[in-house]
């Protein structure tokens, strides 16, 4: 438990005014706050954690949704007559029964997003597994009989299944504003100008896949109207905000739908953008009787929104000593049909492309392109990781070029505070990627022996990824904290749980300040009638927004009850210790008071114990124009080092050895924070070495696990992850957000080491056995497409 | 779906042993989370590669959505419930609760049983062949390397006189 010391400092420093550097309480959390592990995950080792299909009512309807296995056509017409005959069918809907028939969201949240995305497909189809209509039924047998017996007759069209195709004279228009959704500039300096004096210009274009998030719980959930008429859903998600786009939808007013969201079997994004729940709230609200809908895999596989792949043109201009002096850079991101939020994604693309590196000259570009192909959309890293393997890898080649170390080239470049970003803004707190970088190689210690006759090879990555949501949104967070009367504290708060502890860091956090142990808290989430909003889980935006809302409001009630507690005892604010549920003057425990007593008391004189607000952001002025502004409110930094052994023969890569480091300011958890590093860095490996969504002239073929391949226990090596509390962040006690970042360097270390041990820079990921074979057999990888067009 | 005859068929399920009308294409992995109530019998993929569904079949792991229901006759069934006596956790799940095995906790069930039967089996096995043992339990949130120390503390206890 922290001291008073650090519980006053931290209240010299109100979090609200998010000072560029708060000072550090004196004693920080530094690994299990509390002893008593929180409650969801004892129930998930219990295997009694009702996820979001594992609750439902006796008698309850079930649904399916039927999606077009075409990639582009005309829907020439619909025939549902057979599926409404099926014995037990409550409802066949099809695009005319969704009252406002409109997934939309303004994504950019810069007023320029206007593509609408419809619920059921109406008039024609733009990806393969677009849906068209939904059932409901009795029985999951009837549900599904009646999907097969629905007709649905095509017109074939013309597709642009590739950026390629997408972008060439004459390509047919996914949507009628033609193929290029939106592209994002910003440039500082004179890039040509630093272009002509450079030693040297590297250049080199990187392709990254098409990846789906693969969680474990498919999309499911439960939905029903209340006594109140409200629709109610829950449901996996990250985001119960969305229950105010599921009333437009459905014409309702807003206070008249509502989403729970069960704690999740994974998200990682994926549960970002809405998915069961439209199909689910229009089918009880068409029935008026409770609905369930489970996702199948295949059909998560096929059509649920994946990352974009990142075609990336990289040029950039170096002195002689490996000192940058211009960035040219151009990404194309395939967002496939729909925005989703591919316009934020791309924009994190962009304004994050030069990494950790000073770059006085630099001009960046990212353009999202429509296909027709599945849509992309939010998943860990979101743009920011796909650029990792961009700038990485050109830092390898810089050293390669100059013959000089990979450590130098970075040394050389790493940015410092108050250095300036391609968008104008100085970087204001400090980056701790150089220590990252020292630790982890200190770390990987002796180069390992080949255990397989392979070659061996060494590699790491350096990455800076933004945590929070992009300034301009104004984020905010609220949340609400009370004492019951028998001392015991209960917090609500909007926030939804992937699994990385959300709901248990709430409780750590308040208890910091209140002195409330974990077994005696109660944290009530994501419900968006009972619980302030707290925003989503997502931009690794959590433990920053609810995290200091947590801390905002459990120190308002703090102040609130302190007069209360110094009547009580007799003494200064200044003696008072609040530390396992009891307040206490410092050093005389038994001068105390109980929590209980201290909520009675309190009461009694009407001074109510709970308190509720609203933690902001900073917040800044982005100029889409000029590209010019600020971006995010601050940034993780980190470094991975691996040891990996190429099998020649055929091609394999086995990892032997890996260490991933990130600067995380304060941990609130280490051993959660360990894990999210270790989870983030088993997804990094899978997206470097084996994960790839294959789309043939538009038809997804991956839509099983059994040939989507994520990693098995025997893919990955132990994973040696290692939170160092270097620079203080703008998270609760100075914490920097860790859920998202770890993901990024993965797969350019991975490059390196293959790079190391056979002398070859894979440009494309995944860096399967075929492909790595194959650039064994031409000197070369040749796999990335329109490598070396200068219009990447 | 076909009007088959129902078949009466005879499982033990945790130790409680239960007769059931089953159709003959449910699969056991819809018996346990429907008419067995056992929600704690994941469904993951239904194709038989991520072993989240994974229960012991007679003490034999087996991935309950390739099953018919009926194929179980006769069988004793243990899921994750079946590894907590008394409402008190099994070593084994206290150690994934000690060591962080498990973060969305979907995976968990699945992977709980496959370790137990493994180290019932192999009680000195080492890391290598607890990574080998799990290869057929994806997880998507750890990386492995907490559910395999998890394993690891619970392999390095002192036996109790139980065995179980």
């Amino acid at each position: 438990m922290a001291t008073d010391t650090g519980r006053t400092k931290a209240r010299e420093a109100p979090v609200d005014e998010a000072p560029v550097q708060a000072p550090p309480p004196a004693r920080l959390p530094t690994g299990r706050t509390s002893p008593v592990p929180h409650r969801d995950f004892v129930e998930k080792v219990a295997g009694t954690l009702p996820y979001a299909d594992d609750w439902g009512f006796p008698g309850m309807l079930h649904g399916v949704v039927v999606r077009a296995r075409v990639p582009c056509a005309l829907i020439a017409s619909i025939d549902t007559s057979a599926a409404q005959e099926v014995p037990g069918v409550r409802a066949v809907l099809t695009a005319a029964d969704i009252p406002h028939n409109a997934i939309s969201e303004e994504a950019s949240g810069l007023g320029i997003d206007q593509i609408v995305q419809p619920v059921l497909a109406d008039e024609r189809i733009r990806y393969d597994g677009e849906p068209v209509v939904a059932i409901a039924a009795e029985t999951p047998g009837a549900a599904l009989e009646a999907a097969g017996l629905v007709e649905v007759e095509y017109e074939d069209a013309e597709g642009a299944f590739t950026i390629d195709a997408a972008l060439a004279d004459g390509a047919p228009a996914v949507h009628p504003g033609g193929n290029r959704y939106i592209t994002w500039r910003s440039a500082i300096g004179d890039v040509e100008e630093a272009m002509g004096r450079a030693d040297h210009i590297i250049e080199e274009t990187y392709q990254t896949p098409r990846v789906d998030h693969a969680y474990l719980e498919p999309e499911s959930g439960v939905g029903w109207v209340d006594s109140d008429g409200v629709v109610t859903l829950r449901v996996s998600t990250q985001v119960i905000e969305h229950a105010r786009q599921l009333a437009d939808i459905l014409q309702l007013p807003h206070s008249r739908v509502r989403v729970i969201a069960a704690y999740m079997g994974g998200g990682f994004g994926g549960k970002e953008d809405m998915t069961v729940e439209p199909y689910l709230a229009a089918l009880v609200w068409k029935t008026r009787r409770p609905v369930r809908m489970v996702w199948e895999r295949q059909d998560s596989l096929l059509a649920r929104q994946k990352r974009h792949p990142f075609r990336m043109h990289y040029r950039t201009g170096v002195h002689n000593d490996g000192t940058i002096v211009a960035q040219d850079i151009k990404i194309l991101g395939d967002a496939g049909a729909y925005p989703l939020l591919s316009s934020r994604v791309l924009f994190a693309g962009a304004v994050n492309s030069t990494g950790p590196y000073r770059c006085l000259n630099a001009r960046v570009e990212s353009t999202a392109v429509f296909t027709n192909t599945v849509p992309t959309s939010a998943f860990r890293g979101f743009g920011a990781m796909q650029v990792v393997f961009g700038y990485e890898s050109q830092m390898d080649l810089i050293a390669q070029r100059l013959g000089l170390t990979p450590v130098q080239v970075r040394e050389r470049n790493f940015v410092d505070r108050g250095d300036i970003r391609v968008t104008g803004e100085p970087i204001d707190t400090e980056p701790g990627t150089r220590e990252c970088m020292h630790r982890a190689l200190e770390e990987l210690g002796e180069m390992s022996a080949p255990t397989n006759g392979g070659r061996v090879g060494r590699g790491f990555a350096c990455s800076m990824q933004p945590y929070g949501r992009s300034m301009f949104f104004a984020d905010r967070a609220s949340c609400w904290i009370g004492l019951e009367q028998d001392g015991t504290m209960v917090i609500r708060a909007g926030v939804t749980d992937l699994g990385a502890g959300q709901a248990a860091s709430l409780a750590n956090i308040a208890g910091e300040i209140l002195g409330v142990t974990v077994d005696r808290t109660s944290v009530h989430i994501g419900d968006s009638a009972l619980t302030p909003l707290t925003g989503g889980t997502f931009a690794t935006r959590q433990l920053y927004m609810s995290g200091n809302a947590a801390v905002k409001v459990a120190q308002l009630l703090r102040d609130k009850l302190t007069p209360v507690v110094c009547d009580l005892l007799g003494c200064e604010e200044s003696e008072l210790e609040w530390a396992n549920n009891l307040v206490s003057v410092v050093g005389d425990r038994a001068h105390s008071v109980t929590m209980a007593e201290l909520s009675r008391t309190a009461e009694a004189r009407d001074i109510m114990p709970y308190v509720h607000d609203t933690f902001h952001a900073e917040t800044g002025d982005f100029d889409p124009a000029t590209g010019r502004g600020r971006t995010y409110p601050d940034y993780t930094h980190g470094c991975h080092a691996v040891d990996a052994e190429v099998d020649e023969r055929t091609g394999e890569v086995r990892i032997l050895k890996y260490v991933a480091v990130h600067d995380v300011g304060r941990a609130i958890d280490m051993q959660r924070v360990v894990g999210q590093i270790q989870g983030a860095v088993a997804q990094g490996i899978g997206y470097a070495m084996s994960e790839e969504m294959e789309i043939d002239e538009g038809v997804m073929s991956s839509t099983l696990f059994a040939n989507y391949l994520i990693p098995t226990s025997l893919d990955l090596p132990d994973i040696n992850a290692i939170g160092l509390e270097l620079y203080l962040g703008k998270g609760p006690f100075g914490a920097r957000g860790i859920g998202e970042p770890p993901i990024g360097p993965c797969a350019p270390a991975l490059a390196r080491a293959v790079q190391d041990a056979i002398g070859i820079r894979m440009c494309r990921l995944p860096m399967t056995p075929e492909r790595v074979l194959a650039a064994i057999r031409n000197g070369r990888d040749d796999s990335v497409p329109g490598a070396g067009k200068d219009g990447a | 779906m076909s009007a088959t005859a129902a078949h009466t068929i005879n499982v033990t399920i945790n130790g409680r042993r239960t007769e059931l009308r089953v159709s003959p294409n449910l699969s056991l992995l819809e018996l346990l989370r429907t008419e067995a109530g056992g929600p704690e019998v994941k469904l993951g993929c239904g194709e038989g590669v991520c072993g989240t569904c994974t229960v012991l079949l007679d003490g034999e792991p087996v991935n309950s959505c390739l099953m018919f229901a009926v194929q179980a006759d006769g069988c004793g069934i243990t899921t994750v419930r079946g590894l907590a006596a008394d409402g008190e956790l099994h070593d084994l799940q206290q150690a994934f609760l000690d060591h962080a095995g498990s973060q969305c906790g979907f995976c968990t069930p699945g992977m709980l049983l496959t370790a137990k039967w493994y180290l019932d089996r192999h009680p000195d096995a080492d890391r290598e062949e607890l990574r080998r043992a799990i290869a057929g339990n994806l997880c998507r949130c750890t990386g492995y390397t907490k559910i395999l120390d998890s394993i690891e503390a619970y392999r390095d206890l002192p036996q109790d006189a139980d065995g179980d």
